[in-house]
Formats: structure tokens, C-alpha cells, sequence
């Protein structure tokens, strides 16, 4: 073999952070294609629990979230209604645990000191990651929608509605994605990476998102109603509801936790992406 | 002195280096000066443990030196990161390369990385593919790669953006004695059209072949540096491997224990 090599170059230094984001987001996609058991996965997860929910307690549980409604098919439909906005909000949790892993595999591997030793954007290798997985978290979502309609959920939101919902959860996913590219970077391992989010995972439960607020016992309702998932939950909820029961100070603070949480996950992830590793 | 016609291409003066744990500092790089001119291979050799790969990670940005000067390409590592960045490619001891995509893909990646136009970069990524005999599993993904495939994916990416500076760090482990051939080709290639590499290797023979500059880090120093003839004329041996065994005895780790009281002393 006769190597003829390239003569090296001298770059000017050219920073590039939009294209930059836009090629790691094409990374993160190409990844999510050649990898489609995670997709399926984030969907899955949400879909069991809808079905469990709905079909098995909803009969029961219909009755203690809306009032008037009797046990059987009459309460199904008001559970189905009741938690179909919380599952949208636990796709998007379940979107962002992945990135969690996600990340913590490109630190461990020796992808993510390659990407450090290059003059690219500092922020688009998580960026890249952080958006691509709310590119599958929103898919997800669409098709968690679409086996709700399946069951029978006719939500009542408008056009605007709509809009104001995909604003909500594209806010949520980058937020949740930020802390969770963080919590991925801060664990020790990739087994143990998805602990943290995990606990996000429960937060719905210990908030609006499966029975009122109002019937939790005094600790735990006080806990539920200060926590970032009860007005982001109680939001959605009161779009898909076309707005009925949508209170302005709820929407304030659902949006205020998310940039709360987006900005804490972001300042914390870029901190963790220059920290040394080992090499 | 004569004149200098280009600043070395990479200047280590008074470099330490030590690793924070819980059990307490390891002090791995004690005082290392080191200097390589553009456009030449050195080997940095060294037992294992003896901080090759810290060294490296220090000069490709990865790792802050705790003291000494570090310049890369003209540029500071700490003050000029960036512009170090542009300059540099790293093959790190650990293959960097995504496996959920395929050897093209990851080709095309780095070329997107380097802003390199999309008639260029083409071209580069099918030239890279033939020089390492990858061709035919351009389009499979990297995990269905042989190890040593993997290795020469890594080195296909390190040169997309044809650094002026290069460093491997133990770039033919486990590369067949074909490949490895190939990649003394390779570095002989680029140095020839001006590049400059610091390669590390447990292979003396391969330091021997390839390097104008044969380095040892024993004991958080450079013990000794020279051409390979030299280094042998000096220590009165035959092959690297005997220098390399004089430089390194255990016994002749003086420097080490002394590095740990310099410690205390800084402390
Ligand atoms: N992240 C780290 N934290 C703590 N100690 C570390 C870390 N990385 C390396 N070390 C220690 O620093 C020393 C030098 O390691 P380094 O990897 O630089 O050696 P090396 O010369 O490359 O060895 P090898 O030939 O085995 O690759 C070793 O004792 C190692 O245990
Ligand atoms: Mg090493």
C-alpha cells in the first residue's frame, strides 16, 4: 500500500454552534432509528399502565374523580379522561430517564472524550442528545394519544389548546432532558444512571396525576400540591379539558417549575461535561 | 543556537499532574519537559501506570495540568483550548467510535463535525475507507466490527479533519501484523506531508521503525530522550527493549519516591 496522506490543514477558528447542534441531533436520531426497541419502550411503559388504569381501576376509581359518575363504563370514561393528560406527562418523563442512560454511554465510552477534543460547539454534544430524545418522547406521545383515542378519550381542547400543550410538554421534555443529560453524566456507571430519573417517575403518583390532591392525607397533600408535576399535570389536564377548571396561576407555575428545572439541568450538565474522566 | 525555522509543534515544560480521589492524591506526572519538533514522530514509552495516558490526555485538552506549560500547535492547552482543538486528532487507549451507527456514518459524522464541504468530505470518507481496508463494511454497523476494524475506524476518524498534530495512544494493540504495517504506512504518510505525532506503544520494535524520537516516562519524569540510536549508544544495549529495561527497574525508581515527599513538601 502507498499512503498518500492528506497534508494537514490550518483551520481558522470558525465556531459553529448551529450546525454543530444540528449534526448531534442527527446523531441522536440515527441512533434512535438503528435502536427503535427504545422508542418502543418509551411507548410500551405508558400504554400497560393506561390499560391497567383505565380497565382494571377505572371502573372504581371514575366515581372519586368526577363528580356523579357511577361505578362501571361511566367511570371508566371519567378515569380514562382523568389520567390520559397524566400518561402524556409520563412519556415524557419516561423520554428523558432514557437520556439519562444515553449520556452516561457516551461518557463511559470513548465517544464523548473524542467529541471533547474537538473543536466543535461545547454544548451540542448534549444538546444534540437532550433534542433528539424529545423528538421521541413527542412521538411517543402521539402514539400513547392515539391508543387513548383508541379507548375512547375525546378530549375537548381547541386548536389553540392543542398548541399550548405541545408548548407545555416540548417545555417539560427539554427541562427533564437537561437534568436528566446531567444526572446520566453524574452517575458512576450506566447501570446506575437511570436511578436518579427514576425517582422522577414516582412523582406523579405523590401529586394530581392519578386521584385529587384533596382526598391525600395532610403531609402528603402538602407535599402534592408544592411539587413541579401537580401544575404541570393539572395544566395539561385543563387543555385537553378545552380549558374548563384552567386556572392562570397553575399555568404560571407549571411554566415557571420547568424553567426552574431547565435551567438547574442545564448549568448543572455543562459543568459535568467538562469534568475530568477517567481516560 | 541556529535559527528555529517553526515553534515545536508540542512544548512540555514543568508539566505535574495528579489525580484527586477519596484515598487521597496520586501524583502521577511529577515534572515532565518534553518537546517535539513539527513534522516528526516521537514514542513515548513508558511500564504501564507510568502516566502515557495521562500525558496524552493532558496535551488533547481532557485533562488540566496541575503546573507547567503546555503548548499544543502554538497554542496553550489551558488559555487556548479551543484553538488546540482545531489543530489536534486524538486516538485515545479506549476506541471512541459510536456502534449504534456504521463505519461510514461515523466517517461522516467527524466530517460534519470538521465543517468540511460536502464534495470534500465525500471524498475524504471514501479515501479513509480504502486506505484502512474498510470499505466492504462501510455500511455495516460498527458492532457487528472486529476489534481490530473498530481500531482502524478510530484512526479513519482522528484523520477526517487532517490535524497538524496527531496522537495514538497505543494505536496498533491488537491491530494483525497486516494492519499494523499499515498504520506505520499511514504515519509514515502523514509525516511526510507535515504532520506532526506522538504515538504511545508497548511494541519497542514499532518505536524503533517508525519514531525520529523515542521518549521514557519512568517515575513521573522523562527519563530519556534521543533518537532510538542514540538512546541505544548511550545505554550501551542492543535493542529499545534493553533501554527500556535499564530506564525502568523498579530500583531505579528514585524519582518516584521522591515525587511523594515533594508532595508532602508542596502540601
Ligand atoms: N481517573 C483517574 N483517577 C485516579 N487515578 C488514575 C486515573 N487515571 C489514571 N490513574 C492512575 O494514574 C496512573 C497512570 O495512568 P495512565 O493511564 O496514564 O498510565 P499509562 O502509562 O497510560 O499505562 P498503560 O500502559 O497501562 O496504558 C496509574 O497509576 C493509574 O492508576
Ligand atoms: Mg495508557
Amino acid at each position: 500500500m502507498t499512503a498518500v496522506a492528506i497534508p494537514p490543514t490550518h483551520p481558522t477558528l470558525r465556531p459553529r454552534p448551529v450546525s454543530d447542534v444540528l449534526t448531534m441531533l442527527g446523531r441522536s436520531l440515527l441512533r434512535a432509528v438503528r435502536y427503535p426497541a427504545l422508542t418502543v419502550f418509551l411507548v410500551v411503559g405508558p400504554l400497560v399502565m393506561l390499560v391497567l388504569l383505565v380497565y382494571v381501576f377505572g371502573g372504581a376509581f371514575g366515581a372519586g374523580v368526577a363528580p356523579g359518575v357511577t361505578p362501571g363504563a361511566d367511570g371508566r370514561a371519567a378515569y380514562l379522561a382523568f389520567i390520559a393528560p397524566t400518561l402524556l406527562v409520563i412519556t415524557v418523563v419516561g423520554g428523558a430517564t432514557s437520556v439519562a442512560t444515553s449520556a452516561a454511554m457516551d461518557a463511559a465510552g470513548g465517544i464523548m472524550a473524542r467529541f471533547r477534543t474537538m473543536a466543535i460547539s461545547s454544548g451540542s454534544v448534549l444538546s444534540g442528545m437532550v433534542l433528539g430524545f424529545l423528538v421521541q418522547a413527542l412521538v411517543a406521545v402521539v402514539l400513547v394519544l392515539g391508543a387513548a383515542f383508541a379507548m375512547g378519550y375525546r378530549p375537548d381542547a381547541g386548536p389553540s389548546d392543542w398548541l399550548a400543550l405541545v408548548g407545555l410538554l416540548v417545555l417539560l421534555g427539554l427541562a427533564l432532558n437537561w437534568l436528566c443529560v446531567a444526572m446520566g453524566l453524574h452517575a458512576r456507571s450506566v447501570e446506575s444512571a437511570s436511578n436518579l430519573p427514576m425517582v422522577l417517575l414516582l412523582l406523579p403518583f405523590l401529586g394530581s396525576g392519578f386521584v385529587p390532591v384533596d382526598t391525600m392525607p395532610g403531609p402528603v397533600r402538602w407535599f402534592a400540591e408544592h411539587q413541579p408535576f401537580t401544575p404541570v399535570i393539572d395544566t395539561a389536564r385543563g387543555l385537553l379539558a378545552g380549558g374548563a377548571g384552567l386556572d392562570g396561576a397553575t399555568v404560571v407555575q407549571a411554566v415557571a417549575w420547568c424553567v426552574v428545572i431547565g435551567v438547574a439541568g442545564y448549568v448543572w450538565a455543562r459543568s459535568l461535561y467538562r469534568r475530568e474522566r477517567r481516560l | 543556537m541556529p535559527t528555529i525555522p517553526t515553534e515545536p509543534a508540542i512544548q512540555v515544560a514543568g508539566l505535574r499532574k495528579s489525580y484527586r480521589s477519596r484515598s487521597g492524591d496520586q501524583l502521577v506526572l511529577d515534572d515532565v519537559d518534553l518537546v517535539v519538533p513539527a513534522g516528526t514522530v516521537t514514542a513515548l514509552l513508558g511500564a504501564n501506570g507510568a502516566g502515557k495516558t495521562t500525558t496524552v490526555g493532558v496535551l488533547s485538552t481532557l485533562l488540566a495540568p496541575d503546573a507547567g506549560t503546555v503548548r499544543v500547535a502554538g497554542h496553550d492547552v489551558v488559555r487556548e483550548a479551543d484553538a488546540v482543538r482545531a489543530s489536534i486528532g486524538v486516538t485515545g487507549q479506549v476506541t471512541a467510535v459510536d456502534e449504534l451507527l456504521t463505519g461510514a456514518e461515523n466517517l461522516r459524522l467527524m466530517v460534519r463535525l470538521a465543517h468540511l464541504g460536502r464534495a470534500e468530505g465525500r471524498e475524504r470518507v471514501a479515501e479513509l475507507l480504502e486506505r484502512f481496508a474498510l470499505t466492504d463494511a462501510a455500511d455495516k454497523p460498527v458492532s457487528t466490527y472486529s476489534g481490530g476494524m473498530r481500531r482502524k475506524l478510530d484512526l479513519a476518524m482522528t484523520l477526517v479533519s487532517a490535524p497538524a498534530v496527531v496522537f495514538l495512544d497505543e494505536p496498533t494493540t491488537g491491530l494483525d501484523p497486516r494492519s499494523r504495517r499499515t498504520l506505520w504506512d499511514e504515519v509514515r504518510a502523514l509525516v511526510a506531508a507535515g504532520t506532526t505525532i506522538l504515538l504511545t506503544t508497548q511494541y519497542l520494535e514499532e518505536a524503533d521503525q517508525l519514531a525520529d524520537q523515542v521518549a521514557v516516562l519512568h517515575g513521573g519524569r522523562v527519563v530519556a530522550q534521543g533518537t532510538p540510536d542514540e538512546l541505544k549508544r548511550v545505554h550501551d544495549a542492543g535493542t529499545l527493549d534493553d533501554v527500556f529495561l535499564a530506564l525502568t527497574e523498579p530500583a531505579a525508581a528514585t524519582p518516584a519516591e521522591t515525587t511523594t515527599t515533594d508532595q508532602e513538601a508542596v502540601r
